[in-house]
């Protein structure tokens, strides 16, 4: 277990440093700088600014100062959007908010989704079905930017359920809407998933065993087909739960969430490399940390796995 | 006194892309208090099928019981609901089935599925339910039983699986066994071992057994009475002693002659040509015609499906005189 354990988080790191190169030289590719503004800079105090950044040095070096501060746990100053301020402090105050919001969607997504996909796969081929199943393709092909402004204008304006955007801390009626509009695509990929998985499980010798016992339908079904009908969904939960966090981008734009989305946003825009790769960084520990966590459960609800590791 | 289960003409359709597959198509069999019944048949000849009717265990769709009427005790067991049943499965009757890979539970620990007909219909729990799925345990010859009981189906053998399997159909003291071709997946040692183990059992609690299996041999190892099906229909039926000394039926015949323990008296081994006929495409007359070498094929019902008539006491075979004719050897 320890074995498995510091495998994982050699791996972990190997990712974090792909990641940071491939973001160090993507940031770099770009065509616009740091520096560019819409109104012309004088050369002169170009050149100023980026000898200060140590722009002016080879690549290489550059590359090799920037992975030698990220090994410290430095992340750099913000250039652009929030000029001079250390973006360890712009993410910590960003990404709890991003965090909660993410934790939110997957709270609502992961019941509503596995609930969905356990009754579709026990009325398999009914109209309960088919209409969960319909709605769950709805839910994942529409996107975002569609569903959140719908949701904004029929629960934020017409009913006025919930504000129409923005954030207050401790207020859970905030994070409702765009936590919904985050989590439904996930809910219903989940709701899939879980269908599947049941309607497989739900076939196997062994539950003909638990009927024959006298068992009654729904412990035949919670009790002996949950467990194996939930191995798809969970191997899709720990991407999920990243996807979701990063995918909060376009919802925190829509309902003026102050999370890292809408900084990771404009931070690409104006080539803000630190404030890239801040949250580059933190998307990719917690793609890692999701995973591992999965493979958890799944280690847990698998007991032939288990004996093997 | 009445026989402890009474099946009569039992009729079990699928309603499937090909048509309809009659799959049991009219079969009668009695099973007495304690005793071992045998039914013997090929692949597809509808033994799991009328075995798992008994318990409502057919899929349906796309099955359907499409006629009989099947009495255990004073209740037809094929017009209860599934609540009812209930209280008969793993109570009065238990099952035994054919594959002890897959039967078992591998997410559950072997002691939570071997309480589990005990939580179900007596109540027990905790530390009692467990004595009694060791004792259980124990009994089917699984040494460390204390220790074990707590292990994952995964970490026991085949031969294991299936003994766990018959203490689990044992546990609740069923008067009625239904063991679908219980060793058909085991080496054939293991076999003895597991088959030695139900029949000790059987004599010890003196449940009946509904015993299913493809192989004469273990019939006569097993069983008191054996029904032969042929193609969803029963082709003869008799006392186990009766139909060792006598088969009358050109294909019970035919399973004598091939099986190497049955055939003895210097005959060369032999084998039924051909296979059974399509059930979604059963003829009209003896379903047993094209493949009848033993009897006479030129006589054999081509109109009329051949009736089971008594032609002894006890013993009851179908009445087509193609497959009655006596060996032309
Ligand atoms: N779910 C089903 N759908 C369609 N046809 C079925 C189904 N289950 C069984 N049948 C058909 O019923 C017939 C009898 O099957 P059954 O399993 O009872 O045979 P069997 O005598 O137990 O054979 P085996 O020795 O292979 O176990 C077969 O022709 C099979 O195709
Ligand atoms: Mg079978």
């Amino acid at each position: 277990m320890t074995r498995v354990i510091l495998q994982r988080l050699l791996q972990g790191l190997l990712v974090l440093f792909v990641l940071a190169t491939l973001t160090f030289f993507l940031v770099r590719a770009l065509p616009y700088g740091p520096f560019q503004d819409e109104r012309a800079v004088p050369s002169h105090v170009r050149e100023r600014l980026e000898q200060l950044h140590g722009y002016d040095k080879p690549l290489v070096v550059q590359y090799a100062m920037r992975l030698g501060n990220l090994a410290r746990g430095e992340l750099g100053t913000s250039l652009k959007v929030m000029e001079g301020r250390e973006v360890t402090a712009i993410l910590a105050q960003a990404f709890p908010v991003s965090l909660a919001l993410g934790l939110m969607a997957m709270l609502i997504a992961v019941p509503v989704g596995v609930a969905a996909g356990v009754i579709a796969a026990v009325r398999r081929n009914r109209v309960v079905d088919y209409a969960v199943m319909a709605v769950a393709l709805l839910g994942i092909c529409l996107p975002n930017f569609v569903i959140g402004p719908v949701l904004a204008e029929l629960f934020g304006r017409r009913l006025a359920w919930f504000p129409v955007s923005g954030w207050e801390p401790r207020d859970l009626s905030f994070m409702i809407l765009p936590a919904v509009t985050l989590g439904l695509g996930s809910a219903a990929y989940l709701s899939r998933l879980t269908r599947t998985g049941m309607v497989e499980v739900l076939h196997q010798d062994f539950i003909r065993t638990a009927r024959a016992k006298g068992q009654r339908e729904s412990w035949v079904v919670l009790r002996h087909a949950l467990r194996g009908g939930l191995i798809p969904p969970v191997a899709y939960l720990g991407p999920a739960f990243a996807a979701t966090v990063s995918g909060s981008v376009v919802v925190e734009s829509i309902f003026q969430v102050p999370g890292i989305g809408r900084l990771f946003i404009k931070a690409i825009e104006t080539s803000d490399e630190a404030l890239i790769m801040g949250p580059v960084l933190i998307y990719g520990s917690l793609i890692v940390v999701a995973n591992f966590l999965a493979d958890l459960v799944q280690l847990w609800l698998n007991p032939r796995l288990r004996s093997n590791s | 006194m009445p026989p402890l289960l009474d099946i009569q003409d039992l009729r079990i359709h699928f309603h499937t892309r090909d048509g309809v597959v009659r799959a049991v198509d009219g079969v009668s069999l009695q099973v007495e208090a304690g005793e071992v019944a045998g039914i013997v048949g090929e692949s597809g000849s509808g033994k799991s099928v009328t075995a798992a009717s008994l318990l409502g265990l057919v899929p349906m769709p796309p099955g359907r019981i499409a006629g009989g009427r099947a009495w255990f005790d004073g209740t037809d067991l094929l017009r209860l609901t599934g609540r009812e049943l209930n209280g008969y499965r793993g109570k009065r009757i238990s099952m035994i089935f054919q594959d002890p890979m897959t039967s078992l539970n591998p997410y559950l620990r072997i002691s939570t599925q071997l309480i589990e007909p005990l939580e179900i219909h007596e109540g027990l729990r905790g530390k009692r339910a467990l004595h009694r799925a060791i004792d259980a345990l124990e009994s089917v010859g699984i040494a460390d039983a204390a220790k074990r009981i707590h292990a994952y189906p995964h970490e026991f053998s085949g031969g294991m699986r299936q003994r766990v399997m018959i203490a689990m159909a044992l546990i609740t003291k069923p008067d009625l066994v239904i063991a679908d071709e219980p060793t058909t997946a085991l080496d054939v040692t293991v076999q003895k071992q597991v088959l030695e183990v139900m029949r000790r059992l059987q004599r010890e609690t003196g449940t009946a057994v509904l015993f299913i299996t493809h192989d004469l041999a273990l019939v006569h190892e097993m069983c008191d009475s054996v029904t032969v099906m042929y193609a969803g229909r029963v082709v003869e039926s008799a006392s186990a002693a009766m139909l060792a000394t006598g088969p009358r039926h050109a294909y019970t015949r035919g399973l004598y002659r091939s099986n190497p323990a049955g055939a003895g008296k210097g005959c060369a081994l032999y084998s039924i040509p051909g296979s059974p006929p399509d059930p979604a495409r059963l003829p009209g007359g003896c379903a047993f015609r094209e493949r009848n070498t033993l009897g006479d094929a030129d006589q054999c019902l081509a109109d009329h499906r051949p009736e089971l008539v008594e032609i002894a006491p006890g013993h009851h075979v179908q009445d087509c005189p193609g497959c009655l004719a006596p060996s032309q050897d």
